[in-house]
């Protein structure tokens, strides 16, 4: 049922990528529990622009848990207290009356904070660029009939390329790794018959790219898996490890 | 002003290829004009968006070589709105082999679109549709698949075949992704710059050497620097979906707009039915005044979710107030009011339909929820039949995400979900070529006045979308560019673009002064309550002709008392709010205009003043068959409308039936 609570955010605030930040601490009062965790940062903003202070800086843009856009560590965690969900699915029905809820940016190295609360996640298209795709140009296409797949191959891929690139696995990892996100792409792929040719260099170039925009290493905590708002299964690393080592014994 | 266009009296046609609807799209590439590989180099397009149409366009045109610019207001190219589709994607497969083909695709769209989309675009559309599920298979899309290992279809609203493809509840993310790593492709080879968190602010038009003023590139502000940059192209594609937030409260991304299309627009380029927007029936309910968005519920769910109100008045007062729960409500007591009143289409009538059938109920007092505005989507007899395995399978992550939103089990207790406003058939005119009425500036996806007339059916947007951007604009964007070969890239520093980013600084100079006592926000609100009790879902004469005054009044207020932090030469959130804001009041305005002159009701222009006596849309072909097309002439008057005549060579028109 729906009630009203009071609270008190403690925000990260940054004016810019070099500045330093500080927390500010805001109160909000009669915020209802079915309100979602980003529209009490909109009352919030629109409660600081009455007061011609500056709105705090976000980031976020479909606000139902699919674009990847929204980010966030809430309390400790990245996309907040509940599972399954980003931050923008999250509500405040998961918080109580009179709580302190602290709201960081993803951090990490490979992504700088903007302003804010908003980071340049811009390696991770970076990673993607450098060979997460199938090779084929528009057109002349055999029929999409002409190759079956396995059900099973086919929802697995599906699993994985359910993930939706919005970093909370390299911001949850300790190590700053972002083998979550580069596993789901591959193992996608790597299921399909599509993505057979090209299959062996495309990990090899994923992974280089990825060490080389200052992603750690990947040392099986899971704590990305756990945080992973789309659930994409540690599996997916196993496989793209497997993937790699196959790739480099070949060379 | 595009040379395809001759008007009289204010009426137009368009002139199509030759042949039969079959062989026109055949006979126009046979003998379109094409650029050989050495000139395309020299060639620069700029696309403005990433979603389906722009991501798509912006990948082939790289492929074939040309040099391409391409903007997206997020960080990442991936987060479009397109992402955000659930459904699916249709296609004329037939692989179901019941009875579908590529011209039943084409007469369920224009039927659907209640014969207000010009044939030969629409066939076409229908043509390539295949060609897009081969691309997207090619791709690596993962579309769900029967346990033989070939493809899975659904049907959606407003057909009678099954030709819908799609991944789980997530078909377009998958497509989008499937764009985006073409896309990606394309950038690693260097054919493709990208320019994130970039908004396109102006479109810039240059005289050529015989005084025809043709798009040469756009003004785009740097969303993390504030600064405003100038870019050249030969030629610029608007890709930048569609204006549904226009309403404040839509299913649209919160950073969706019409500020594109308002910037071409007042550039001169023809506006056309800017009041065929889509009401989308199963959204889940408004729940409070700090609400920011409204999330939809899938349209797949109807397939096996049976829609139903209360059939007596007391159930529905005590539902509202608590004291009942709709599980103890005996399935005798319970209205199936689509079921009823459609016995052919039932709960897949289109869209519409469907919501106009909802706001009846309601409006009747048979409403749910305690605001008496909803209705209920009840899973409970698909789970009798199939069992909950089968129905988790087919729409799990669709209640899971209600779930989490209404904080209630579907699986347990019947969802509710009310209309909401979802896609924009207006949008910016454009003709056989996807070319608008200024030359050299193309519109592709929701953006421009699409192939979905006065109504859109489910799965289809998508399927224009790469329609557009895969197979359409890359050939005929062609035609245009083959004449543009000899033309130099220009310097940005010509008067043309210092005017241009010249005028923009006032704007947003003046803006940031007005310094006033309100919120973006609240306007925005103000303006989309108007739009929704007045240029909803059932409009009338009297309603719009208020919504004109309103608006003006909105307007008046935003200009003179809005309040905006911060400065223009950094990050700038509510700027960028205000800016968009400020080009909704000018959609919302021509939306009204155009309602008010639609003196008919179609697809999703429903005048309450024209209708059957059992309540359906009555067109009036005799006057209204025709793409409402308006003019800017300035600030102080209201736009010049022409005419697009829609002749019907291929169709007989007929009162949309779904009785029987
Ligand atoms: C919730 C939801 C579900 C849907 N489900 C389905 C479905 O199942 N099937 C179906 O067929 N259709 C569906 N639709 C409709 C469909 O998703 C859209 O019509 C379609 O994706 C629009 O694609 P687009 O490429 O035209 O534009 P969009 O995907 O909206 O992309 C617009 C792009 O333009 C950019 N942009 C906008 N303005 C500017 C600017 N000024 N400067 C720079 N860049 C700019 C944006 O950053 C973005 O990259 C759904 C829509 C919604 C809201
Ligand atoms: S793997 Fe999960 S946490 Fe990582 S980017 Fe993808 S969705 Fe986000
Ligand atoms: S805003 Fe799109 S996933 Fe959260």
């Amino acid at each position: 049922m729906e009630k009203s609570i009071n609270i008190k955010v403690k925000v990260w605030r940054q004016a810019g990528p070099k500045v330093k930040g500080m927390f500010e601490t805001y109160e909000l009062n009669n915020i209802s529990t079915d309100a979602s965790f980003l529209e009490m940062i909109d009352i919030l903003n629109e409660q600081l622009v009455k007061e011609h202070k500056e709105p705090v800086a976000f980031d976020h843009d479909c606000r139902e848990g699919i674009c990847g856009m929204c980010s966030l560590y809430i309390n400790g965690h990245p996309h907040g207290p509940d599972q399954e969900v980003t931050t923008c699915q999250l509500h405040m029905r998961k918080f109580h009356d009179g709580q302190v809820i602290t709201i960081e940016p993803w951090r990490s190295r490979a992504f700088p904070i903007i302003k804010d609360l908003m980071v340049d996640r811009n390696a991770y298209d970076k990673i993607i660029q450098a060979g997460g795709y199938v090779s084929v140009n528009t057109g002349g296409i055999p029929d999409a009939n002409a190759i079956p797949i396995p059900k099973p191959k086919a929802d697995e891929a599906m699993d994985a390329a359910s993930c939706i690139g919005c970093g909370a696995c390299a911001a949850a990892c300790k190590n700053g790794s972002a083998m979550l996100f580069v596993a789901a792409k591959v193992s996608q792929l790597a299921l399909l018959p599509q993505g057979q040719v090209e299959r062996a260099a495309r990990a090899k170039a994923m992974v280089a790219k990825m060490d080389e925009l200052g992603f750690g290493n990947c040392t099986n905590t899971g704590a990305c898996a756990a945080e992973c708002p789309k659930s994409v299964s540690l599996i997916h690393i196993a496989r793209l490890n497997r993937e790699y080592l196959g790739a480099k014994f070949k060379d | 002003m595009n040379d395809t266009i001759k008007i009289e009296n204010g009426v137009f046609t368009v002139p199509v290829p030759d042949g039969q609807l079959s062989e026109k799209w055949t006979n126009y590439k046979s003998h379109q004009k094409l650029v050989n590989p050495a000139n395309k180099r020299r060639l620069d397009v700029i696309v403005v968006g990433t979603g389906l149409a722009g991501a798509s366009a912006a990948a082939s045109l790289g492929e074939l070589g040309f040099n391409v610019l391409n903007f997206c207001i997020q960080d990442s190219p991936r987060r479009a709105h397109s992402i955000a589709a659930q459904g699916g994607i249709n296609a004329a497969k037939n692989y179901q082999n019941d009875g579908d083909s590529v011209y039943r695709l084409f007469y369920d769209t224009i039927k659907g679109g209640d014969y207000r989309a010009r044939e030969a675009n629409v066939y076409r559309l229908a043509e390539v549709a295949n060609d897009i599920i081969d691309q997207c298979v090619a791709q690596g899309v993962p579309f769900a698949r029967e346990y033989g290992g070939l493809l899975d279809n659904r049907s959606f609203g407003g057909a009678q075949v099954s030709r819908t493809f799609y991944a789980k509840g997530q078909t377009g993310q998958q497509l989008l992704l499937g764009a985006y790593s073409a896309l990606s492709r394309q950038v690693h080879k260097g054919s493709v710059k990208l320019y994130h968190r970039y908004e396109m602010l102006d479109v810039v038009l240059v005289k050529d050497k015989n005084g025809i003023e043709r798009a040469r590139g756009i003004i785009a502000r740097n969303l993390v620097t504030g600064k405003l940059e100038r870019f050249f192209a030969h030629a610029v594609v608007i890709a930048t979906g569609g204006y549904g937030n226009v309403f404040f409260l839509s299913t649209n991304a919160m950073a969706s707009n019409g500020s594109a299309a308002v910037q071409c627009y007042r550039k001169g380029a023809f506006f056309a039915n800017p009041c065929f927007a889509q009401i989308h029936p199963t959204c889940i309910p408004v729940h409070g005044d700090y609400q920011s968005k409204l999330t939809l519920m899938s349209e797949s769910l109807r397939n096996d979710g049976r829609i139903w109100v209360p059939k007596k008045k007391e159930d529905a007062e005590a539902l509202r107030a608590g004291k009942l729960k709709p599980t103890q409500i005996k399935d005798e007591d319970r209205d199936f009011y689509l079921e009823r009143r459609y016995p052919a289409f039932g709960n897949l009538v289109p869209r519409d339909v469907a919501s106009r059938a909802a706001k009846e109920r309601c409006d009747a007092g048979f409403g749910v929820n305690n605001t008496g505005l909803a209705v209920f989507l009840d899973f409970k007899y698909a789970i009798e039949r199939l069992g909950r395995d089968a129905v988790e399978a087919r729409y799990g992550n669709l209640f899971q995400m209600y779930e989490k939103i209404v904080d209630e089990n579907p699986y347990e207790t019947p969802m509710m979900i009310f209309p909401a406003i979802h896609y924009t058939m207006g949008g910016i005119w454009v003709d056989y070529e996807l070319q608008t009425s200024i030359k050299g500036l193309f519109a592709i996806g929701e953006a421009n006045f699409s192939d979905h007339g006065a109504n859109r059916l489910g799965a289809s947007a998508l399927m224009q979308g790469l329609a557009d951007g895969y197979f359409v604009l890359p050939y005929t964007i062609q035609n245009y560019l083959a004449d543009q070969i000899q033309e130099p890239r220009l310097s940005t520093e010509l008067p043309e673009f210092v005017k241009a980013e010249q005028d923009i600084k006032d704007k947003i100079t003046r803006l940031l002064n007005i310094k006033g006592k309100r919120s973006v926000d609240s306007l925005h609100k103000e303006l989309g309550q108007v739009m929704w009790d007045n240029v909803g879902m059932a409009r009338t004469e009297a309603s719009l002709k208020e919504a004109l005054v309103r608006i003006k009044e909105i307007k008046k207020e935003f200009w003179n008392n809005v309040y905006i932090p911060g400065d223009s030469a950094s990050m700038n959130v509510e700027l960028e709010k205000a800016l968009r804001l400020a080009d909704f009041l000018d959609v919302g305005y021509l939306m009204a205009l155009d309602g008010l002159n639609r003196n008919e009701s179609c697809g999703g222009h429903f005048r309450e003043e024209y209708q059957t006596e059992e309540g359906e849309a009555l067109r009036h072909d005799d006057k209204y068959s025709y793409a409402a097309c308006w003019q800017y002439r300035g600030e102080d008057q209201d736009p010049e409308l022409f005419k697009e005549d829609l002749t019907y060579e291929f169709t007989v028109r007929a009162q949309r039936n779904y009785k029987s």
